[in-house]
């Protein structure tokens, strides 16, 4: 993974930047109040920004669920062996819970605990690598990558909300 | 019975601000200078005297200065102060010197009295925040790698504003070295106990403190900010200094819920004061010394550039990005006045409030319209060069 550098900005959030293996430096800028800047610098003036789109905490969140998502199932298989303490698990939604009906951006799953979920298991055919907008039903079961931690707190989160 | 003659005067007054400040957001430059003209207008010897709203404002512009020096106490946690402290330090100090010489060297050239010229010190030394802040935000600074330095640079100007302050108030109490010098010592460890206290202890102050309704919070906020502010002005530390630690130990949602909640009064009421200081001014004084604010003007631009070029450069920033800092640096604004203010208040030189009116207009105007064109004329010359060194290669 590239070197990500932080820069404290007092009064104002953190900027976050890295350089990307085209050479392109790429950064974002995590405001206090929630807005995230993702940032792209000039290739001529490395120190100053040539595109900047504000993002909202909602879009934010999209824009990491679609990056993280792709990525965990294609690293999966490797982090498997890799990682000590990565744990997957099969997770149930019930009848009752109140994520049937909803997405999966709408329970903030990678947000909120850091477990991505890597495939819905629908009857007999398993959807791969669903998108946070991709809808949930009863009945499904939730193929789900993180800690141990993370999915035990996810598996309240799926039942009570 | 409210007297109608006053309501007339003091809505027409700030109908009179709302116009200009949509004027300055056409424009995109900072409404203060035109409040303060706006002042010089109302007052005496201006083109259109106030007769009863007067006092009022004056009641308004002390509110003012304690509200601007609240927020700028919230704006930073005691422990980023204290970190960028340590980390930029060298910095701070060639701010310090680069900015309040030319200021302390004019007083004292103007044959004004050292007090007086320390006034004027740091009436050229402290970069407007408020200024600057949203010019980083308008030109889309904020991401630049050059914008910590600038910030940085900014966190301790308010760190060395709460000990200067402390200073100028003794200096103009007009007491004797020993009693002073006491004085200050106190104001000076009330100030550090009181960052220390607020870095340790401030969440639990904070939490304290927090209340769900925003009725409750302000009124404990802002009741608690004056009566800090009133005692810090009755130990002879400046009302003003109070203020600012009040903010410093604010943090977490106390400090957030505070900042969207007094933003607005703040806002309101430094507008009052600025145009109480406009009003403070007669007119008739500011034609014989405008030769020297420009003069003064021009120098500490060029100190503030060289500051933020230096600090830049020792981040690792390069050329443009380094111009891009300092340019950034040079508005002043609501802090220069508040100084001036106080030296008024304090029965200074007169001339003190006229120049430093003219400066603060000169670069609450002037910093931002350079910081429009810095960045295409250092990238045209930087051009230019590059182009002459290849024909004098070829």
């Amino acid at each position: 993974m590239a070197t990500v550098s932080e820069t404290p900005l007092p009064g104002l959030g953190m900027r976050f930047e890295f350089a990307t293996k085209g050479g392109s430096r790429l950064g974002v800028l995590q405001h206090q109040t929630g807005r995230v800047d993702l940032l792209i610098y000039d290739p001529h003036d490395p120190d100053s920004v040539s595109e900047s789109l504000a993002l909202d905490e909602e879009d934010a969140r999209t824009l990491a669920e679609l990056l993280g998502s792709s990525r965990v199932v294609e690293d999966l298989g490797r982090l498997r062996q890799r990682i000590e303490g990565l744990a997957i698990d099969w997770l149930p939604i019930g009848d009752d819970s109140p994520f049937a009906g909803r997405t999966i951006g709408d329970t903030g799953a990678r947000t909120r605990t850091g477990v991505s979920i890597v495939a819905i298991v629908r009857g007999e055919d398993p959807i791969p690598a669903p998108g946070p907008e991709h809808g949930l039903e009863a009945g499904d079961t939730l193929v789900v990558v993180g800690t141990p931690r993370g999915i035990e707190d996810l598996v309240v989160i799926l039942r009570t909300g | 019975m409210v007297e109608p003659a006053f309501l007339l005067e003091l809505g027409g007054v700030v109908v009179g601000l709302a116009l200009l400040a949509r004027l300055a957001a056409r424009y995109r430059l900072p409404a203060s200078p035109l409040f303060l003209l706006a002042g010089l207008a109302f007052g005496e010897g201006g083109v259109f005297p106030l007769l009863t709203a007067e006092e009022f404002i004056e009641l308004g512009a002390e509110v003012g200065v304690i509200l601007l020096l609240f927020m700028l106490g919230l704006e930073y946690s005691a422990a980023e102060l204290t970190s960028g402290l340590r980390r930029h330090a060298p910095a701070g100090v060639v701010d310090l010197a680069l900015n309040f010489t030319p200021g302390f060297v004019a007083g004292l050239l103007l044959g004004w009295g050292p007090v007086a010229a320390v006034f004027l010190g740091g009436i050229t030394y402290i970069s407007s925040s408020g200024i600057v802040a949203r010019l980083l935000d308008d030109l889309r600074w904020l991401g630049n790698r050059e914008t910590a330095v600038v910030i940085s640079i900014l966190v301790i100007e308010d760190l060395v504003m709460a000990g200067y302050l402390a200073l100028i108030a003794v200096l103009v109490s007009g007491a004797g070295i020993a009693e002073g010098a006491l004085t200050l010592a106190v104001a000076l460890t009330a100030v550090i106990a009181l960052l220390i206290v607020a870095q340790r202890w401030g969440h639990v102050v904070s939490d304290a403190l927090f209340h769900r309704s925003d009725q409750t919070l302000v009124l404990t906020i802002v009741g608690i900010t004056f009566l800090v502010a009133g005692l810090s002005e009755l130990v002879g530390i400046s009302a003003a200094v109070g203020a600012f630690l009040v903010g410093l130990m604010l943090s977490g949602p106390a400090a957030e819920r505070a900042h969207d909640l007094l933003g607005p009064l703040r806002d309101l009421f430094a507008a009052i004061f600025f145009v109480f200081f406009g009003l403070s001014i007669d007119p008739g004084t500011i034609p014989p010394i405008i030769g020297i604010a420009v003069l003064l003007g021009v120098v500490t631009a060029a100190t503030k550039v060289l500051t933020g070029w230096w600090s830049a450069r020792r981040e690792g920033i390069k050329t443009r990005g380094r111009f891009r800092a300092g340019v950034a640096l040079v508005a002043r604004g609501e802090f220069s006045i508040a100084i001036a203010g106080i030296g008024t208040a304090g029965g200074l030189e007169p001339e003190l409030a006229s120049l430093a009116g003219a400066y603060v207009l000169l670069m609450a105007v002037g910093g931002p319209l350079a910081a429009k064109v810095v960045d295409p004329v250092v990238r045209g010359w930087q051009t230019r060069s590059a182009a002459r060194t290849a024909i004098g290669r070829g």
